[in-house]
């Protein structure tokens, strides 16, 4: 089936150690508690040594193929400004971009190898896409833990999805209730601080 | 761990195509499973050791592995071994002769191929091992199928009385989708009879159980035919019709709804009666299957015209993306393809070792070094090979630096005659494979220095254990294996084994200067946990003086990921020499404090952050 039909593809990605497919996988189960078919899958095979890492999601009616062609995604969702700049290739004309402005300096650039991107944002929007770029490593660290960049990020999403924000941060909060009960709160927290940050460089653009 | 409890029958679960596996492994009753860890198949293993009433191991090979499991099936009980495609190269020894034997309890082997080789180090097709041994071979296309054909494979196991093989691939094993579990039955093992015309494969025994085996796969071909397992999906549109394996059927359905399509879940023995009757029916059949041609060649060898790698990329993944294309090229025309946002170029984001890696020491150190060939092996420190250190000149396969070194210092010319070979190996490695490349080195008396990297953790799969963590696949604690002892058993002088601290960079330089000049074996152990497991111990942060950074650089070779060039000059030596210099700044929330970059900075400018000097700590936050 393709993009015809009412099946909505969301491209995650980042680096090793984000907290990428823990969000995708929340972002999965909100789908499926809403009675959606999903399936998602990661490239992720040496993310723990720093590599690059992309999560699939594809949600709607009945999901055959779990992953993305290439010129078929509705969203991209970025955890660190280059790697959203990496896969923009993913995205159909007209798709949307939500993107932390954060920078993770791999080593091949630390050592002069090659030069990280001058202005990653500049360069996604002159391709003539809708972007939404927010500090929320900064928003993450202001809360104290930068692990909360994700819940941030999964904030973000949430006025950009086929179902209602609400559905989302419920599924961020149910597995924050049922594995650690102590990180609701911050996590109720990081998930707003992330959707009133996209609301307000909406507004500001 | 914390073990949860599994989820109730006729849960709807989202589920990897691993975790459905280990799920269904575990309602059939299996009693033991056995694994060595390897991507994309680790989490089956990983996932069964949650559930109850079930014996798991980690192996030490998955020949190993596959033994435990036959030994099991032996006893009547349900048995069940995980791999990735290149450890069935390894277990094929047992796997070659257990398909004359047969199994009793069912046997199932899961295989996990690695197609677009995302941390492998090459492609194969594991389909090839079930034409090979004349075993079944089931394809499933996502984690619901996982799950069903896992127990489909069971029943099988134990109507034919033979292994079955349960091809995975990463868009299986790495997947999730919706997965409807059912309940655990208890299926108690019959017990063992003995059949020494069975169980001992000498010639004589062997020789009247040749035409069992063939016997069989004429009655797998049979069941082919007519098994649920190989559904045909009509169509309307007869242009074209498909015969898909394992994620090719999802790709091909979603590309091509309306055409025909045979999907082959029990793949070997082909379905070939079927498969010709569709072939009649269709302008055009094309054959989609990751990796080889291998169906497409028995369909030709059978006299079904067929296209396949003809149209088809022969490496790889196929996708939806890729399929549309190569059809409509059959046809002379090209697909429409899906207008996208033109790709940008980006910097390359290689894997990179931990900052505080203890292998970094160990390749700055041989980095260092002059003269040396370095024979390399299978595991996160093959990462040496890239940048900065460039300290590895081979790897092939697990455990073949041992032997590969040897076969260095015996072919060496001339041109080589200065050089001194190094081997290196991981803990786990070692075990797996690498015991008896070693004692070949010691008993064919090769000039080879061994540096085995004992890092307590089979690293780039994860940090699992194996005997030289002392622990099992539960985390309870274990017999530990003596890895000085155990060089000394396979026949390494005692004087010649030393046991260092990889953060101590003069140590280790020294021990491997002494070693490499001595004309014998030698095995140099680097004793530091992996900083990804939980004994691993962060001490204070350092940071850089700015005003004591003279730019040399030597503490960018170390490479931790924690250090960044903050400045580059080009500095003009009055022997007109023009020398880079890079200043650098150390990322203090990253740095675990091992200490590494300090030993090479010569002006001393890195010291720890606190309390040596507070203010610039607090500006460097």
């Amino acid at each position: 089936m393709t993009a015809s039909n009412k099946t909505t593809n969301i491209l995650v990605c980042g680096t090793g150690g984000q907290g990428v497919m823990t969000a995708t996988e929340i972002l999965a189960e909100a789908a499926l508690s809403l009675g959606f078919d999903a399936k998602k899958t990661e490239v992720a095979g040496m993310s723990q040594r720093g590599g690059v890492v992309t999560s699939h999601l594809r949600f709607g009616e009945r999901v055959l193929s779990p992953q993305i062609v290439p010129g078929e995604a509705d969203l991209l969702v970025g955890f660190e400004a280059a790697e959203a700049l990496r896969w923009v290739h993913m995205l159909r004309p007209g798709a949307v971009v939500l993107m932390n402005v954060g920078r993770l300096v791999p080593p091949v650039v630390n050592i002069g190898l090659f030069d990280y991107p001058e202005d990653p944002v500049a360069e996604i929007r002159a391709l003539g896409l809708e972007v939404h770029a927010f500090d929320a490593s900064a928003l993450a660290q202001e809360l104290g833990n930068i692990r909360l960049g994700n819940t941030v990020m999964l904030g973000a999403m949430a006025d950009r999805l086929p179902f209602p924000a609400e559905v989302l941060r419920e599924a961020v909060l149910a597995r924050f209730a049922s594995r650690k009960p102590q990180l609701v709160d911050v996590n109720r927290q990081a998930f707003e601080l992330g959707r009133r940050a996209v609301a307000e460089e909406a507004l500001a653009a | 761990m914390g073990a949860p409890l599994p989820a109730p029958a006729a849960s709807r679960l989202f589920l990897s195509g691993n975790e459905a596996v280990a799920r269904a492994v575990w309602e059939t009753g299996c009693k033991v499973a056995a694994a060595y860890p390897g991507t994309p198949s680790t989490e089956i293993l990983e996932e069964l050791a949650h559930y109850p009433d079930l014996y798991a191991e980690w192996s030490v090979n998955e020949k190993v592995s596959l033994e435990v499991a036959l030994g099991a099936s032996m006893m009547g009980a349900r048995a069940f071994c995980a791999m990735k495609h290149v450890g069935l190269n390894v277990a094929s020894d047992a796997l070659m002769t257990m398909t004359v034997t047969g199994t009793e309890g069912g046997l199932v082997i899961a295989v996990a191929d690695d197609v677009g080789m995302s941390s492998s180090q090459n492609e194969q097709d594991s389909r090839f091992w079930g034409r090979f041994a004349h075993l079944p071979v089931l394809e499933p296309a996502d984690a619901q199928e996982a799950y069903a054909m896992t127990k489909a494979a069971f029943e099988l196991a134990e109507r034919h009385r033979c292994p079955v093989i349960l091809r995975l691939t990463t868009r299986i094993c790495h997947v999730k989708g919706r997965v409807e579990v059912g309940e655990r039955v208890a299926v108690e093992p019959a017990g063992f009879t003995k059949d020494p015309r069975r169980w001992v494969m000498v010639p004589g025994n062997a020789k009247p159980r040749l035409p069992l085996m063939f016997e069989r796969e004429a009655a797998l071909a049979a069941e082919a035919e007519t098994s649920d397992l190989n559904p045909l999906f009509d169509g309307s549109d007869l242009s074209v019709g498909f015969v898909a394996s394992g994620p090719a059927f999802m790709h091909v359905r979603e590309a091509f709804p309306d055409a025909p399509l045979l999907k082959l879940g029990l793949s070997c023995p082909l379905p070939l009666h079927k498969i010709r009757a569709l072939a009649g029916r269709v302008q055009h059949l094309v054959v989609v299957e990751e990796t080889e041609p291998l169906v497409e060649s028995e369909l030709k060898a059978a006299g079904i015209p067929c296209h396949g790698k003809d149209i088809l990329p022969r490496l790889g993944e196929l996708a939806p993306d890729v399929l549309r294309p190569a059809v409509a090229r059959l046809f002379g025309g090209a697909a429409p393809a899906p207008a996208h946002v033109p790709a940008q170029q980006v910097f390359p984001r290689p894997p990179t070792m931990c900052v505080a890696c203890p292998h970094l020491g160990v390749y700055y150190t041989l980095s260092q070094m002059r003269n040396l060939i370095i024979s390399g092996d299978i595991g996160c420190y093959t990462l040496g090979a890239g940048h900065p250190w460039n300290a590895l000149d081979t790897c092939i396969s697990m455990g073949a630096s041992m032997g590969m070194a040897l076969g260095m210092d015996k072919g060496r010319g001339a041109a080589d005659a200065n050089k001194k070979v190094v081997a290196v190996i991981g803990d786990s490695t070692f075990l797996h494979m690498g015991m008896q490349g070693l004692l070949d080195i010691t008993y064919n008396r090769g000039n080879v220095t061994i540096l085995l990297l004992d890092n307590r953790a089979v690293g780039m799969t994860g940090g699992q254990d194996n005997p030289g963590t002392g622990r099992d696949l539960h985390g309870e604690e274990a017999q530990r294996v003596d890895f000085a002892k155990l060089c000394e058993a396979l026949g390494v002088k005692r004087e010649r084994i030393r046991v260092v601290d990889p953060y101590q960079l003069p140590v280790l330089f020294k021990a491997l200067r002494e070693e490499t000049k001595v004309e014998e074996p030698s095995v140099i152990i680097t004793d530091r946990p992996c900083v990804l497991i939980d004994h691993y111990q962060p001490t204070k942060p350092y940071l850089v003086v700015d005003e004591r950074c003279t730019g040399c650089g030597n503490c960018v070779d170390v490479g931790c990921p924690a250090i960044h060039v903050t400045r580059r000059e080009t500095e003009v030596k009055p022997s007109g020499k023009e020398v880079e210099l890079s200043f650098v700044r150390i990322e203090t929330s990253a740095c675990t404090g091992c200490g590494l970059c300090v030993q090479p900075c010569a002006p001393e400018a890195i010291v720890h952050a606190d309390p040596v000097h507070p203010i610039q700590f607090l500006r460097k936050q």
